[in-house]
């Protein structure tokens, strides 16, 4: 807590934890302790889209997994996907297609899984407020054993279904350009279809039991609400779809502002505005406008947004949840924890129906074409629509990407949920540690993945000199007044 | 000298600094086994709990590289307070992927993703006093502090994770047998 120029006390929350990687906020607050202003900050930095140009097109699937090791498969897939159409590939085999897709619901359901009961359940089963020392994975092995196991469990299975198919659970090497790396024999096969009736008892159990949270805690359907407009990709038919189809916008209400957009032409419905205070853009749709027109991604969005669910548990745990809001759209920033059980429940399905499909043992797994300048890749990560964007020089090597991650979709919600629970909980009160918790947990129920670690100790420095174990100076740098960073050593 | 613990439990604290957090899924891909390890380790700071600073500790698990200011303070919390620490994974080793943006300068990075990218509105270099300095080049953690161990893998394997805590905790000096020893 310190006291800056214009009299109001800035409180950070840094790191914000229990989320995978790492953001701040800050707040600032007058006086009689109001909030004046709540931000959600982003403070990574990797230049990814820099340091991947002159790499060859080929690796760009095993580099981006390294974005993110939780949901690496994700990117490794949208990567793919765009790699096909460098290589002219724009049907994939049977067996290949299927072979992707039983990865992706392994990973959505691990990462799905991994968010609810290793981060966030603490908050929903001890309350917000609840001891700091025990509002963790850790007390909720100690209280409550058999719920936390089952999580531990249930992630596993992603976990395996992943390892098996990929060679290991995180950064694995599992596409090739048009194709995948392996096929899968009987054995692994039918070890999977072993354990998968668990699993969907297990899942069904995540379900019920978020309902249940969500329906007992009235006094939390407002909790950083929001009536937003929502994004996902749906199937042909308007069905949920997590790997592959067209790009849905759906105002408040449910009605549609487009549907059915071909992804490779994103860049004509979304643009990107910077803001000085954070490193995550912040995305619109053009449409709309800068003010009007962002929106959410990820678990909430894809539930609203669909038509229905083609597995029949996860259908009818949709139904309940729309019958929720009267049939209309479900606005809860908290009922995103709902909505991310369902689909855990949808991935355990459609993961059964995958293995019990005989395509899914072919060994016809490579398609070849034209090489291409330019691919697009979108997919559904856990976290919501993901964009991949390459083009190529004429040696293959990268010439240009633009990626636009998940997180980076919510990051106005996001502020806006921090915002709304600002106001509402801290305003006027003082701040104890349990009141800016309620700040992280509605930043956690849009599962936010960062990936690098924040630590502000007080002011931020304007040189930093590194110096090696023995005193030696490694490296020293200076920001100047106007932002440029200039190497001093 | 190999550290002796005679504590009940071994407080270990666990952090990812420029890292993709990969190493830490790795970790709890040790599944049930992490029931186990509780009845002999309790936890500092880490991203699986709400402790935000790293207090007096056996062990530090570091996870990523350096590429600003914070990850260097964050480092240099752990060091003072870790009695023993270790590099974990191929970005704290030897700076990973995320060293990559070594080939080009900081400026021409920044640039490509806030004013030349596509559909960019309001393109400019964001530059607030909470947005922590930028280091001009991403560094491996043993160019700033001394490092106890090194635990390779992108990332290390949960029987690796495993077999290291094990060792520590029996009083023995570390080591990975030929099959769990990999740098991918």
């Amino acid at each position: 807590m310190e006291q800056n120029q214009s009299n109001l006390r800035r409180v950070a929350i840094d790191p914000v934890t229990r989320v995978e990687g790492h953001g701040k906020v800050t707040l600032l607050l007058d006086e009689a302790n109001h909030v004046r202003e709540a931000r959600f900050h982003i403070v990574e930095f990797r230049g990814f889209e820099k340091f991947i140009q002159g790499r060859p097109y080929w690796e760009v699937p095993y580099f981006v997994q390294r974005l993110c090791g939780i949901c690496p498969v994700s990117h490794h897939l949208a990567a793919a996907k765009a790699v096909d159409q460098l290589v002219g590939v724009y049907d994939l085999t049977p067996t290949t297609e299927k072979l992707r897709k039983l990865l992706h619901f392994g990973q959505t359901l691990q990462s799905h899984a991994l968010h609810f009961f290793h981060l966030s359940s603490p908050d929903l089963l001890f309350g917000f407020g609840s001891n700091l020392e025990h509002r963790n994975i850790v007390g909720v092995i100690e209280d409550f054993p058999d719920l936390a196991l089952k999580g531990v469990r249930l992630r596993k299975y992603g976990q395996q279904v992943i390892e098996v198919i990929a060679g290991k659970r995180v950064h694995g090497a599992a596409t090739v350009p048009g194709g995948m790396n392996k096929s899968l024999t009987i054995e692994e096969r039918d070890r999977l279809l072993g354990d998968i009736d668990d699993v969907l008892g297990w899942a069904a159990d995540a379900v019920a039991l978020n309902e249940k949270i969500h329906m007992e805690h009235p006094e939390n359907h407002g909790f950083g609400r929001l009536i937003s407009n929502y994004l996902s990709m749906v199937g042909t038919n308007g069905e949920l779809e997590l790997y592959h189809g067209g790009l849905r916008a759906s105002r408040p209400d449910g009605g549609n502002i487009f549907d059915q957009f071909d992804y490779r032409g994103y860049y004509n419905i979304i643009r990107e505005e910077v803001r000085s205070w954070s490193y995550m853009k912040f995305p619109y749709l053009t449409e709309l406008g800068r003010d009007n027109g962002w929106y959410r991604v990820g678990p909430l969005a894809r539930i609203n947004n669909c038509d229905f669910i083609s597995t029949p548990l996860a259908e009818s745990a949709r139904q309940r949840f729309k019958a929720f809001a009267g049939g209309g759209f479900v606005h809860d920033t908290l009922a995103y924890h709902w909505a991310r059980m369902i689909e855990v429940l949808h991935c355990a399905e459609a993961i059964q129906e995958l293995l019990l499909d005989p395509d899914i043992l072919g060994t016809d797994l490579i398609t070849k074409g034209e090489k291409q300048e330019e691919g697009i890749g979108v997919i559904e990560a856990p976290r919501g629509t993901l964009f991949h964007h390459y083009k190529v020089n004429e040696d293959g090597t990268i010439k240009k990407a633009n990626l636009i991650v998940s997180t980076t979709s919510n990051n106005q919600a996001m502020n806006e949920s921090v915002r709304s629970v600002a106001n509402e909980y801290l305003d006027g009160n003082e701040i104890t540690e349990g009141l800016l918790n309620h700040l992280e947990v509605a930043i956690r129920a849009y599962d936010p993945c960062l990936s690098c670690a924040t630590h502000a100790l007080g002011k931020m420095p304007l040189v930093v000199e590194l110096l090696a174990p023995d005193g030696r100076m490694v490296d020293r740098v200076a920001k100047g007044s106007n932002g440029s960073i200039t190497r001093t050593l | 000298m190999r550290e002796v613990f005679t504590v009940s439990k071994v407080r270990v604290a666990t952090t990812s600094l420029a890292g993709c957090f990969g190493c830490h899924m790795s970790f709890l891909d040790m599944d049930e086994r992490i029931v186990g390890l509780l009845e002999h380790v309790e936890f500092s700071r880490s991203p699986i709990n709400d402790i935000k600073h790293c207090d007096p500790c056996d062990i530090g698990l570091v996870e990523g590289a350096l590429c600003n200011a914070d990850n260097v303070h964050v480092l240099k919390e752990f060091r003072e307070n870790c009695k023993i620490l270790i590099a974990v994974g191929a970005c704290a080793i030897n700076g990973g992927v995320p060293a990559m943006r070594n080939h080009f300068t900081l400026q021409e990075c920044l640039e490509e993703a806030f004013l030349d990218m596509i559909g960019v509105d309001n393109p400019h270099i964001p530059n607030d006093v909470e947005i922590p300095l930028l280091l001009s080049k991403v560094h491996p953690l043993h160019e700033v502090v001394k490092v106890d161990y090194y635990l390779p893998g992108c990332p290390p394997s949960a029987d690796a994770f495993v077999k290291v805590l094990t060792d520590l905790l029996e009083g023995k000096e570390p080591s990975l047998p030929k099959s769990m020893l990999h740098y991918d």
